[in-house]
């Protein structure tokens, strides 16, 4: 049973830097057609000042920590047991290429369901840039599942 | 070359509208190696058989983000991205090795503020959903 104790404490925030390389390799590796995530004249032919990260990077960026299973780690839960239940983004400002990215992580709540054989954690991340322009947040539920 | 759909307005749309279906190309063991790679999400368990098959698994299967991603390219191949405001999905079911994803939305409600409310959701070749999502878009 993950300590209930985490609910409403954050981890300490991580400083990422977002760099056009990545974002190519992100729009290769997901097989991206649209230039504008990988090519700097057609993104600022659509009106961004340089690469645009993709709608789903900040979860990426939240990888960039020394240890990439920071919460699963410190809540003691079993890597192979994790699953992916939801995750949600709301979006204000752009994040692009050369921005740094402050990300605080804060967990939301801890539950279980059929009698503690699946526990759910939610987390929601809110992330700024280097000019303090709010970026927006991102919503994660993770399911551990008791394979007994 | 954009595949960008040109000019989708608020007054253009309307209730029951879909969006063009994306798919993927199928995807390989290859694709989740670079996938882990390029976003960071190097959990074994969607590259390392071993791992997979030691968590009770039969084999690795897609990271549900993968999917995500290519919910995130049939929306910003229908408007630009900055026009996205809210987007989120549940992962329903394991997506597997070799499934061809295909993406496709519709539009269930315009609200006021210029919002255009979607359902979207992710099916492998089957025809067997998993992903199924919204997002909020705001047009011009």
């Amino acid at each position: 049973m993950i300590d209930r104790s985490f609910i409403g404490r954050s981890f300490p925030p991580l400083h990422v830097d977002v760099e056009a390389g990545q974002l190519r390799a992100f729009a290769r590796a997901t097989g991206q057609r649209d230039p504008v995530y990988w090519d700097e004249e057609a993104a600022q032919a659509a009106g961004y000042r340089a690469l645009p990260a993709p709608l789903t990077f900040l979860f990426t960026l939240d990888q960039e920590r020394e240890d990439r299973f920071y919460f699963i780690n410190a809540m003691g839960i079993e890597l192979g047991h994790v699953l992916h239940g939801e995750q949600a983004f709301s979006y204000a400002a752009p994040i692009c290429a050369g921005d740094t990215v402050t990300l605080t992580c804060t967990c939301l709540d801890i539950y279980d369901k059929k009698g503690g054989a699946m526990e759910f954690v939610i987390l929601k991340t809110q992330a700024v840039n280097q000019l303090g322009e709010d970026l927006g947040t991102m919503t994660s539920t993770i399911v551990v599942r008791d394979p007994k | 070359m954009s595949v960008f759909a040109q000019g989708v307005t608020y007054d253009g749309v309307a209730v029951g509208d879909t969006l063009p279906a994306v798919s993927s190309k199928p995807i390989s063991r290859t694709t989740l190696a670079l996938f882990a790679g390029a976003s960071g999400d190097h959990n074994p368990i969607h590259i390392d058989i071993d791992f997979a098959k030691a968590a009770g698994m039969p084999d690795v299967f897609a990271h549900g983000m993968l999917g995500m991603a290519y919910l995130g390219h049939l929306l910003t191949a229908w408007v630009p991205q900055r026009a996205v405001r809210e987007f989120s999905t549940r992962f329903v079911a394991i997506t597997q090795v070799h499934a061809i994803v295909t993406c496709t939305g519709r539009v269930v409600e315009k609200r006021e503020g210029n919002l255009v409310a979607l359902e979207i959701e992710a099916a492998d070749q089957h025809g067997e959903v998993k992903l199924a999502g919204k997002a909020l878009v705001q047009l011009p």
